[in-house]
């Protein structure tokens, strides 16, 4: 069987790209760079609904709704993200997440 | 030979999202990670396209490469300048994260491999474009809609933070 068509080349894939998303989430410090971070994690988990889709799913057409449902909902993450970024930094004239503790008690 | 072919071109989506999600987490100009973000994300769309699946492959560059990577351009451009010399790193911060998510990858990897996957006894062979759009209008018309609300509401919101949030006209 060719490697593209094996539902466990998808799943390590996905898995390389969580870990790398959650070690960029845990090393930056600057506010994009963590958001780039997370959205490689969701990057995974919409590229393992569609292998289990592809293999395992009796419909088709569930998992890929499921991916895109993840599209929208990153989409509408990165919109308020970045905008929280804008102000943060109109604010405090920096986007490293340790200058914004303003809301520590 | 399109066996061969089609193996080969495997790869290179493989190394274009592996590589550019390394240059997305690792690389010190902020620029350079978007930029690698975008070549990862096209290489998902890539494995998306041998899962059968172009409709969902269109809308990944259409969605992320075409929307979600130029606004964080927009953000870049509007925050921070990057002429200013960045601070150093924590190398104690760094190997402390590369700890955790070494020991999250190594879970991750034991659960792939020790599980054992069995596919549905009944399976649709149905990969037609109509067939998501029926689906989308009958069965899952709810996830639609909130789909569409969820997306007004966050435009609203990014506009009314980023104006300067409440008190400011």
């Amino acid at each position: 069987m060719p490697i593209f068509n094996q539902l466990d080349t998808y799943l390590y894939l996905a898995v390389i790209l969580f870990c790398l998303g959650l070690y960029g989430v845990l090393s930056r410090r600057n506010l994009i760079a963590v958001l780039i971070s997370v959205e490689l994690m969701l990057n995974a988990a919409s590229l393992n609904f569609m292998a289990f889709n592809r293999f395992l799913a009796p419909h088709p057409a569930v998992g890929q709704i499921a991916a895109l449902f993840i599209m929208a909902v990153a989409a509408a993450e990165a919109a308020i993200a970045l905008s929280i970024i804008v102000a943060l930094y109109r604010k405090l004239k920096s986007i490293n997440i340790e200058h914004a503790t303003e809301l520590r008690g | 030979m399109s066996l061969l072919i089609a193996t080969l071109s495997f790869y290179l989506v493989v190394a274009a999202t592996v590589v550019g999600a390394i240059i997305a987490v690792a690389a010190r100009n902020i620029f350079h990670n978007v930029l690698g973000l975008a070549v990862s994300l096209i290489g998902v769309a890539g494995l998306f396209l041998y899962l059968n699946s172009p409709f969902v492959a269109l809308m990944q560059i259409l969605i992320y490469v075409g929307a979600i990577t130029i606004a964080i351009c927009f953000a870049i451009m509007l925050s921070q300048p990057l002429y200013l010399p960045a601070p150093p790193r924590n190398p104690l911060k760094i190997q402390g994260a590369a700890f955790g998510a070494g020991l999250v990858f190594i879970f991750l990897g034991l659960l792939t491999r020790q599980t054992v996957w069995t596919p549905a006894t009944e399976r649709v062979q149905d990969w037609s474009i109509a067939t998501i759009g029926h689906y989308l209008l009958n069965q899952y018309v709810v996830i639609f809609e909130l789909i569409s609300l969820l997306l007004l509401v966050a435009m609203l919101g990014a506009i009314v933070t980023a104006r300067g949030g409440r008190g400011s006209s």
